[in-house]
């Protein structure tokens, strides 16, 4: 009806009245609602998720309008639990909620973006060289041009360009790279390959067919605990959040599970319905708190000496007063505690827990013929005699003879029964010296004046070696009561009878430290242990980066994770160790190994740890200030270990502990080049040329041309807007431009300078170019050469996983990339093609001289057994693959790199696929999916290989070879690793044998998984995922040395730093503010505060902080949280205007002054960019830097342990950790608010059109 | 020729402004009714020297268009019946007309002012905002004008002249433009503008004009639609 007419009856609308006249019913047109609900009528419905480091991994409906993305919603369609588990929906948050924003906003890349100094130079190249790599060269060649667009990073001037022109630039730059510096010159960052596995493989896949260079992202987040390797051999694995509501205790330590864990949070309420008890364990009064039945505060960076302390009262209750025959039986199966460790003893008398026992020390090597260095040793309680128990690496690797096992049994097939303690069958008590490091650090956390030699007594037993020495020895059990300070009437001194002695670790010692009252310690841990003895270990400590991202972040780890195992909650479902940092599970993992690193074409790829990487290219290594005497034990010899931290890490890439990028000092074509013109094998070559010195290792001299990485790709990361650890470093070092580092490098104090790196003129702007791919303009990008528009999560396909529960879901492009923007997948294949095209006439098919780790779970852990010994001082042999690197070539036919991107290749027939240390044919699944995605025909080398030209063809490849999507797979995978474990373990997947998934069953609905030997859990109807259940159930040996969950470590550099067992060590101290403090007085008070980045509200998991949504729900901007007490000493009130800084740099924000902090501790969420609302410094007089200005990554030399069975490398496994939480700033109110809104110096964004 | 711009100005021209005011309106009225509103700026910025100066420009406003409503189209014999001669008629315009015209004076020029200079107001006009104010804006100072003119002849008959031309344009009878082929161009020019202003009416925010919010004072608390 026409809405005039209507109008006409205007007077006749009313019909009745009710309610006295207070209502009225009319018969007026309800026409107008039509628009409200055409509001919620859509064309279609599409699934997809967030990709960003969120472990959520929730399924969402995309809604498509008139070819638009409207908004999304949560689904609800995931496969049911089962009886008596809650269901997993609804999964998302707010964060999620809030993404289709950035589609169609403004801060959207919309075109291909060139700073416009370099669009200049290389059109003008252009016109003078035919040849696009000439072009770059001639760039490059010229110094004062390669500086001119260096130097204007970050200031703005952006152009657009188009795609042509870009993948011009970009592969001219990687084929000059290759052709004069080396292929492993060309980096790529990428994080977290679950949250979207194809975007990540896509750029990876094509670095490595080049040769280039992947890096980690979990050692250098600070995700990556240390402890989880050196405890279970496994990177990090852990309980589903479905199995929360199995536990029947919980504690939520460090993690703000509400908060950080949204979606996840309904199972730990379910679980308070059902009557769990929550502890949590924060210093702040954090979003978590409100949820705990118990709420701790301990001081921030003190929660090992908490753990401790809780340890203490466990093993004294329940483990030397033997109340509980679970603990006792589970920690003699399933852990190192009857282990026997020799007691070193040091020139004055002193005895010192040294290394395990090996059958190797033992007359005729106790029977062992295979790997006799590699078997710990313990003693059968019920013969006392000395047994080789099984399971310890010695029996993986070399002669596969199936007793690679937890079966109790020793080598030889007879039952033991493992002693723990020789309190009985002692020879003699002796004091043994334990260090303690709680005097040390600064002032800020209490300091107490115990011994810094701890002598405690222990029962010991003497024994007679090959070699003729008699030897004491003791298990790793009574080393460990004695540790822990406890009185079990062996006399002596440095032991507590009671919980009120002050002495370490009791729960009266940690009051002064913690602030935390002893009652509530003895409490918590007695009612920990009374819950896990009770139900069989379903304890559950949920944990979170905030205890990861300290210095010693092993000890507040290993103190948490003694507690689990004492109690045997590892591996039991309702138990265990729950630590969801970074989204790390991806779960069809070899099954897209071979995709990403290009395995089908070439083997081994090149991956480095990135905290190494950046730390010395970044020349952060030329600020450090952290002596290694600071953290050394005192029962160290300090004339061992006078050295700086880089040089730890030299030792440990010569040794092949750690890996290198760049690797070598010259180019490794060149050296395959010249190695075959010698007439020699390129891995003789190469150990002939480092042993003469000729030729060294990039990371020896980092500040030479000849060394420095030259491209770099980001993607998927906001690397300089978020993660970026020295932010001022990476600015004026790696790129070369503005910076507001504030500090004095090492350059006057020579006697500090390392031994094995050259100190040269520090080099500025290492990198030729720096390309990100983003769908929005983040910091990174706006400090790129090059900016690449790429799809969001509503514009791809592809494959997201996560360890919070078993699904595997799709994202699926609900509408085209908008404007110019393309999938990852395509950007990159765009790359590859335009990279064979010029590569022509430059590179051939060239020998790639590779340096290869000692990688964890292959045979290479078993590098040196007894000692560290390094080649370069004459100490050994420079073996490759023991004693340093591998040398392994590879020949790469360059101008197929297209091709092979494009196709699966040969290797997955040939040498089938691999994971974790088990190996599977894969024939059939290369013949299934040439089937399935169609052969390439033709000749060369793709010619009848099947094809992956999409996306899609992507996540099909990954699908069918992995054990996790392929029931076939996985029983093959699963047969594999019965060969060395002697058991059968296909009946876990058995039903699913003859079952796949393939993509569109992933669209329809998330998928679950199935069991596959890759993880420690299995998937099924009875028990809820939890990490380590197949260790416990199936008897497979955890990847460590003894086989079994380790609480002591045995390797020479982790004695040398005291870290045998768990100890306190407080926060390191930085030094960064005594130079600066009080020198740039604007005449507001100075406080200085501890600085802390949590993950935040408003961004991250899983939305940026520039979402305007997000920013509308915040107070816009960035902010710095702080208690009242200490705003009151610097005058500071809330919203107020402030500078954070100290030598590392400065920041801008508003305060946010509140009761939720305690006293002497700042926060500053996370990544919240410098692009939203960032006034000048006054400090710098350049605008305020991110969260990352104030910090310096620091390195600790036992991360960098390898060769070493669990302590071995492999990809963002192990390795160096980017630890930022022991720093300080300094925090005054601002002057004045200077929003720098002037015009740049000469970058308008207009450019001619060439 | 100038016979011929006369007749079409004011012989033609007010039937196609009033068939585009009567007919754009309905059509917007059936199209558009998400537009159908005042598109009120003060979100943007609202100062008392705002809240005022639309106050004073409404109620000017007003009263002036019932003015005109009056003055031009009551017939003659009807207010000389009652006792009021043209030159009182044209006194009585004069002196309300005026009155109420500086009260609208300044509140039109505050907010034409504000809307030109106003960052914020202004980023968020549409073209037909603009005009439209400077529209009235004219409209009304031409109005204003009128008044110095006709000072100069008290005696209501150019007055007469005026309100003829409006009668014959209602009534639909031929030649009305003959009526002022001699006025000052002053009213001339207040005219243009107004048939100017009728014609832009239905494409701008002056239709918030037709809607008066008559329901909300005998609204209930409750109205239930049966459809």
């Amino acid at each position: 009806m026409s809405y005039f007419l209507n109008q006409l009856a205007y007077f006749r609308r009313e019909k009745d009245q009710f309610s006295d006249n207070h209502g009225v019913t009319t018969d007026q047109s309800r026409r107008w609602e039509d628009s409200y609900r055409q509001r919620w009528q859509h064309d279609k419905v599409v699934r997809s998720t967030h990709g960003v480091n969120c472990t959520g991994s929730c399924s969402w409906k995309i809604y498509v309008k008139n070819g638009l993305v409207t908004w999304e919603t949560q689904q609800t369609d995931y496969p049911r639990t089962r009886p008596g588990l809650p269901n997993h929906e609804p999964r998302g948050c707010a964060r999620g909620a809030s993404f289709s924003w950035y589609i169609y906003s403004a801060n959207r890349v919309k075109y291909p973006m060139v700073r416009r100094r370099l669009i200049e130079l290389w059109r003008q190249a252009r016109s003078e060289h035919d040849d696009p790599v000439e072009a770059w060269k001639a760039i490059q060649d010229d110094s004062e041009k390669a500086t001119s667009y260096k130097a204007r990073r970050g200031l703005g001037g952006f152009v657009r360009a188009n795609w042509e022109e870009v993948n011009e630039i970009i592969a001219a730059a990687n084929v000059h790279t290759a052709k004069q510096w080396g292929p492993d010159r060309i980096i790529g960052f990428s994080p977290i390959p679950a949250m979207s596995m194809v975007s990540y493989a896509a750029g990876t896949r094509y670095l490595s067919l080049i040769g280039g260079t992947c890096m980690s992202f979990y050692d250098w987040y600070c995700d990556l605990p240390p402890a989880s390797p050196q405890t279970w051999g496994e990177q990090t694995d852990v309980p589903e959040s479905a199995d929360w509501f199995n536990s029947t205790f919980l504690m939520m330590w460090g993690s703000n599970v509400p908060q950080t864990r949204t979606p996840d949070a309904h199972f730990m309420t379910e679980a308070r319905y059902r009557g769990t008890k929550t502890v949590t364990v924060t210093p702040d009064y954090s979003e978590a708190s409100k949820f705990g039945d118990i709420w701790l505060n301990p001081k921030q960076g003190t929660d090992s000496a908490l753990a401790m302390a809780f340890g203490h009262v466990i093993l004294k209750e329940w483990h030397v007063e033997g109340k509980s025959e679970y603990f006792d039986d589970y920690v003699r199966r399933y852990t190192d505690l009857p282990k026997l460790v020799l007691l070193e003893e040091r020139d004055d008398g002193q005895l010192v827990p040294g290394r395990y026992l090996r059958a190797s020390d033992i007359d005729n090597n106790l029977g062992q013929k295979n790997n006799p260095e590699w078997k710990t040793l313990a003693f059968d309680a019920d013969r006392d005699r000395l047994v080789v128990p099984r399971g310890s690496i010695g029996f993986r690797w070399g002669e596969i003879d199936k007793r690679w096992n937890l079966e109790d049994k020793d080598a030889d097939g007879h039952d033991v029964r493992l002693g723990l303690s020789q309190v009985e069958s002692s020879d003699e008590i002796l004091p043994v010296s334990f260090p303690y490091f709680g005097g040390g650090g600064n002032d800020h956390w209490a300091q107490t004046e115990h011994d810094p030699i701890q002598r405690r007594n222990v029962p010991i037993r003497h024994m007679k070696l090959a070699d003729g020495t008699t030897v004491k020895v003791a298990t790793v059990f009574d080393l460990m009561v004695a540790n822990y300070g406890i009185d079990r009437g062996l006399g002596g001194d440095n032991v507590a009878s009671s919980y009120d002695d002050d002495v370490p670790y009791t729960p009266a010692w940690q009051e002064r430290i913690t602030g935390v009252p002893r009652e509530k310690v003895i409490t918590v841990a007695r009612q920990f242990a009374e819950n896990a003895h009770k139900t069989q270990g379903k304890s559950m400590i949920v944990i979170g980066a905030a205890m990861n991202h300290w210095y010693h972040m092993d000890m507040n780890y290993r103190g948490v994770i003694k507690m689990l195992m004492m109690c045997g909650c590892i591996g039991v479902s309702g138990g265990g160790w729950a630590h969801y940092v970074g989204q790390e599970k991806l779960r069809p993992q070899s099954g897209w190994t071979p995709l990403a690193f290009a395995l089908d074409w070439h083997r081994p790829p090149r991956q480095m740890n990135s905290t190494s990487f950046f730390y010395n290219h970044t020349s952060q290594w030329r600020y450090e200030k952290l002596e290694v005497s600071e953290i050394l034990s005192p029962l160290a010899n300090p004339k061992d270990w006078d050295a700086a931290m880089i040089d730890y890490n030299v030792r440990a890439e010569r040794m092949g502990w750690l890996p290198s990028a760049p690797q070598l000092a010259a180019n490794p074509l060149t050296i395959g080049r010249e190695a075959k013109a010698a007439g020699k094998d390129p891995k003789d070559y190469v150990v002939d040329q480092l042993k003469s010195g000729e030729l060294g290792f990039a990371c020896e001299d980092p500040d030479n041309p000849v060394n420095f990485p030259r491209n770099l790709f980001v993607w998927r990361s906001n690397l300089l807007g978020s993660s970026g650890k020295g932010h001022e470093y990476f600015l004026r070092y790696l790129l070369g431009t503005e910076n507001g580092i504030q500090g004095k490098d090492l350059g006057d104090e020579r006697d500090r300078h390392p031994r094995e790196v050259k100190w040269r003129e520090a080099a500025r702007g290492k990198l030729d170019l720096l390309v990100t791919l983003d769908f929005r303009m983040s910091t990174t990008c706006m400090y790129s050469d090059i900016v690449l528009p790429t799809a969001t999560w509503y514009e791809k396909d592809d494959m997201n996983t996560s360890d919070m529960h078993p699904f595997i879901h799709p994202l699926t492009a609900a509408v085209d990339p908008a404007w110019e923007s393309r999938s990852d997948w395509d950007i990159y294949k765009g790359i590859a093609r335009k990279f064979s095209e010029l590569v022509t006439g430059h590179l051939g098919t060239e020998t790639d001289v590779v340096t290869v780790p000692l990688l964890h779970d292959t045979a290479g852990e078993l590098a040196q057994a007894l000692d560290v010994a390094d080649w370069k001082k004459g100490e050994c042999e420079a073996v490759p693959g023991k004693t340093m690197p591998n040398i392994v070539t590879v020949e790469r036919d360059y101008p197929s790199t297209y091709d092979k991107f494009t196709s699966l290749g040969g290797l997955m027939e040939e040498l089938g696929n691999l994971g974790k240390g088990m190996q599977w044919d894969t024939r059939e699944e290369v013949a299934a999916l040439g089937d399935l995605n169609g052969r390439h025909r033709g000749e060369g080398v793709k010619g009848g290989r099947p094809i992956i030209e999409s996306a899609r063809q992507a996540c099909e490849t990954i699908l069918m070879l992995a054990p996790e999507t392929n029931g076939r797979v996985a029983m093959k995978s699963w047969q594999s690793l019965g060969k060395n474990t002697g058991r059968n373990h296909t009946h876990l997947v058995a039903g699913h044998a003859s079952e796949k998934i393939r993509f569109n069953d992933l669209v329809a609905q998330p998928r679950k998984i199935y069991s596959s030997p890759i993880w420690s859990g299995i998937e099924s109807e009875k028990v809820c995922y939890n990490a380590g259940w197949t260790n416990i159930n199936e008897f497979i040996p955890w990847r460590t040395l003894t086989g079994r969950q380790q609480f002591y470590q045995d390797h020479a550099w982790m004695r040398a730093f005291g870290e045998q067992l768990c100890v306190y060590k407080p926060p390191v101290d930085l030094k960064t503010i005594a130079p600066i403090k009080g020198q740039r007085d604007n005449g507001n008070p100075e406080i200085v505060l501890n600085f802390i980045t949590p993950h935040q509200k408003w961004g991250i998991h899983s939305t940026y902080t520039d979402n305007l949504l997000m920013l509308t729900l915040s107070r816009g901007g960035p902010i710095v949280w702080m208690s009242e007490t200490d705003a009151a000493k610097a005058d500071i009130r809330d919203n107020d205007w402030i500078e954070a800084y100290n030598v590392n740099g400065a920041i801008t924000a508003r305060a946010v002054v509140s009761q939720r902090v305690p006293e002497g501790m700042s926060m500053m969420y996370h990544a919240q960019e410098k692009i939203v609302n960032t006034p000048g410094s006054e400090v710098t007089g350049m605008r305020g830097g991110i969260h990352n200005s104030v910090t310096r990554t620091v390195l600790k030399p036992t991360h960098m342990i390898g060769g070493y069975a669990q302590q071995s490398y492999f990809f963002n496994y192990h390795g160096t950790v980017g630890a930022n939480r022991d720093e300080f700033i300094i925090i005054r109110k601002m002057n004045k608010v200077d929003w720098m809104n002037g015009p740049a110096a000469g970058d308008a964004m207009q450019v001619e059109t060439a | 020729m100038e016979n011929y711009i006369n007749q079409f100005i004011f012989g033609v021209f007010p039937y196609i402004a009033g068939t585009v005011f009567i007919f754009g309106s309905l059509l917007r009225f059936e199209r558009g009714q998400y537009t159908w509103r005042a598109m009120s700026s003060q979100t943007f910025t609202s100062t008392p020297g705002f809240r005022w100066a639309s106050i004073a420009f409404h109620v000017g406003i007003l009263l002036l268009f019932f003015g005109h409503l009056f003055g031009l189209l009551t017939p003659t014999w009807l207010y000389e019946g009652l006792g009021m001669s043209p030159a009182t008629k044209q006194m009585l315009a004069i002196v309300a007309g005026g009155f109420f015209g500086i009260i609208c004076f300044a509140g039109l020029t505050y907010l034409m002012l504000r809307r030109l200079f106003n960052a914020r107001v202004r980023a968020n006009s549409a073209a037909m905002d603009t005009f439209i104010i400077v529209l009235l804006w004219l409209q009304l100072v031409t109005g204003l004008c009128t008044i110095f003119v006709s000072t100069g002849h008290l005696d209501g008959a150019v007055m007469q002249q005026l309100a003829y031309w409006a009668q014959h344009i209602v009534t639909f009878r031929g030649g009305a433009h003959e009526f002022i082929l001699d006025v000052h161009w002053i009213y001339k020019s207040h005219i243009f503008l107004g048939l100017l202003m009728f014609t832009a009416f239905p494409f701008s925010r002056l239709v918030h004009i037709w809607s008066w919010p008559w329901a909300y004072t005998r609204r209930r608390y409750q109205v239930v639609r049966e459809q």
